[in-house]
């Protein structure tokens, strides 16, 4: 029972901060129907520049975490702007085979900068161990659930009550439409960009505690796929089930299965509730009226 | 087409209107002329009628002042659009709805996946956050009653005449000097577009909002729009007061006189036309 819960809470740590590079591209995607291929990178990127913010510049981890947030919004405006935007009316699928290029460059430039070995430094989140029951659990893990959902629930919030949020959804829904209200694109896609690399920063924050710094974080960013397919690619609430969903196969699999088939199995899982919801699990309704 | 009703500049007296396109020419993709020097005026609190057959270029025109022309390669070459003193032509789209000029595009155009709620909140856009706007939706309500019982549905459902009240009602929200309504009667029931016309007419008053009104039906728009002007392949030709229109031979032959059953396979024809680029 005792490892069972570890595991739980293992996956779920883990599933979590899925989820929150996977809700970074449910908002670029809900604002624009532009799918993120670079979303992934942006997680690995969050480990690198908390790794610089903290452990190259020497700040305490308060100030060096709002810096990484802050250096995070910087790129991602440096790419709506420079790399987006000019492609802004042009079909959707330009954009998103620039999201794909920008994934090489991402891992190019970070490569360049901080080299291929592994990075350590200290944990953000306290290191040691939770008493729970029979149970012991690794404080960073446990910690990162709470703090990555109360992120995904502002970003809920973000979305349902604000006025950029609620423009968001309506330039998903009609852009000409939007564009009459008054709305400026080229404002609302910065936003969704900017909130799309926090969140993939505070997920990359968290990993890099948890896991370390090192270019294979970014086999992890992959993982945001499976995730949003399988919540559905406009809703915040499916990212956070299928990161939860995601997490938790693959611990109980590598465990009780076997090593490998946890690779695996997320894909199989995929697969199935595409058979049967095919806009995932809360994908949006295509509204027909008669 | 004869000059039987004064024509062009002369219209307008004492005050400048609010709105004045002077020789305006738009182009799209860079060869299709589609405006060839449209010149026009609207004055303040007037509800105006801007009449013509298919492809006349009046939709052409309303998104040309309110700078939705370019996310459809179109541009306005040469004349200038003058709003309440002030040059707009070319200018961004939200800037001019700032500047209190709201356009409601043609087929209602509502946000399908919004309540009907968010869709008005979605109007007051430019007007910033939420504070105080929810008491603004009343106003609403108090017009279109229809939209009030069905404020936490998804738009999407509603039927095509709470559409039509909710894209009104979306320009409300917006607060804005003037509006340009695109063909609101388009697909809706006689009654219902008659009842929606009795509450723009209270809308213009209470509201003392400017109305440039475009519609095919050009009887219930002249019944209701204090001036008119009628265009011809991106051109007016003809405007005055919306009576002495209604009572111009050539406008009661081309544009009343076709009577009611003709006018209904007309439109049936472009619904058909619709339907079918839709499909494609
Ligand atoms: N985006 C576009 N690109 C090229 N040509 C266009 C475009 N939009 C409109 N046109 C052309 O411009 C002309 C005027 O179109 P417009 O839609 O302004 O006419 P309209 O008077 O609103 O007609 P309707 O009564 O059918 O709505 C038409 O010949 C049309 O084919
Ligand atoms: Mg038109």
């Amino acid at each position: 029972m005792d490892i069972f819960l570890q595991l739980t809470v293992s996956g779920l740590s883990t599933g979590m901060i899925y989820a929150l590079a996977a809700a970074g591209l449910v908002v670029i995607y809900k604002a624009s129907d532009v799918i993120n291929f670079a979303q992934g990178d942006l997680l690995l990127l969050g480990t690198y520049l908390v790794f610089f913010s903290v452990a190259q510049t020497g700040l305490p981890w308060s100030l060096g975490v709002l810096l990484t947030l802050l250096l995070a919004v910087a790129v991602a405006l440096a790419v709506e702007r420079l790399v987006l935007r000019p492609l802004v009316g042009e079909p959707i699928i330009s954009m998103i085979m620039v999201t794909i290029g920008l994934s090489s460059v991402l891992r190019g430039v970070i490569g360049a900068i901080w080299g291929p070995n592994p990075r350590s430094f200290d944990s953000f989140l306290p290191a040691g161990e939770l008493a729970f029951g029979p149970a012991t659990l690794a404080t960073d893990r446990v910690l990162s659930i709470p703090i990555a959902l109360a992120v995904l629930a502002g970003l809920g919030f973000f979305f349902r009550f604000t006025r950029d949020g609620i423009a968001m959804r309506a330039i998903a829904d009609d852009q000409q439409a939007a564009l009459s209200m008054g709305i400026s694109i080229p404002r609302v896609f910065g936003v969704a960009w900017g909130l799309a690399a926090v969140s993939a920063a505070i997920g990359g924050i968290m990993l890099a505690g948890i896991v370390g710094v090192s270019p294979n974080v970014g086999s992890i960013g992959l993982r945001v796929f499976p995730v949003v397919i399988l919540g559905g690619l406009d809703s915040i609430g499916g990212a956070v089930l299928g990161g939860a969903v995601i997490g938790l196969l693959e611990v109980y699999i590598g465990f009780y299965v076997g090593h490998g088939l946890n690779l695996v199995v997320p894909y199989v899982v995929l697969v199935l509730v595409l058979m049967i919801r095919p806009y995932g699990l809360f994908g949006k309704e295509v509204i027909e009226r008669v | 087409m004869t000059e039987g009703v004064r024509r062009g500049a002369d219209v307008g007296s004492a005050a400048p209107p609010l709105l004045g396109l002077n020789n305006v020419e738009v182009l799209y993709d860079d060869v299709i002329l589609v405006l060839r020097g449209l010149s026009l005026e609207v004055k303040e609190g007037q509800i105006a009628a801007l009449l013509g057959s298919n492809g006349a270029g009046k939709t052409t025109t309303l998104k040309a002042i309110s700078g939705l022309l370019h996310v459809e390669d179109g541009e306005v070459r040469d004349g200038t659009i003058v709003f309440d003193g002030e040059e707009i032509q070319g200018m961004d789209a939200h800037r001019i709805v700032e500047k209190g000029i709201f356009q409601v595009l043609e087929g209602r155009r509502v946000f399908e996946h919004l309540t009907v709620f968010e869709n008005l909140l979605a109007g007051a856009h430019t007007r910033g956050e939420r504070r105080g706007l929810e008491a603004e939706t009343e106003r609403v309500y108090d017009y279109f009653p229809a939209l009030a019982a069905r404020r936490g549905q998804l738009a999407g459902y509603l039927s095509g005449g709470e559409q039509q009240m909710l894209a009104l009602g979306r320009a409300l929200m917006a607060s804005p000097r003037m509006m340009l309504l695109d063909e609101p009667s388009l697909g809706l029931a006689p009654m219902l577009v008659e009842s929606i016309f009795t509450t723009l007419r209270r809308i213009n008053r209470e509201e003392g909002v400017t109305i440039l009104l475009v519609e095919q039906n050009a009887r219930i728009a002249l019944s209701v729009a204090d001036a008119g002007a009628i265009m011809e392949r991106g051109r007016v030709v003809l405007e005055g007061d919306a009576g002495e229109l209604a009572a111009n031979e050539d406008v009661k032959e081309f544009y009343l006189g076709l009577g009611d059953g003709g006018r209904r396979s007309y439109r049936d024809v472009k619904h058909y036309r619709r339907r079918k680029r839709w499909l494609s």
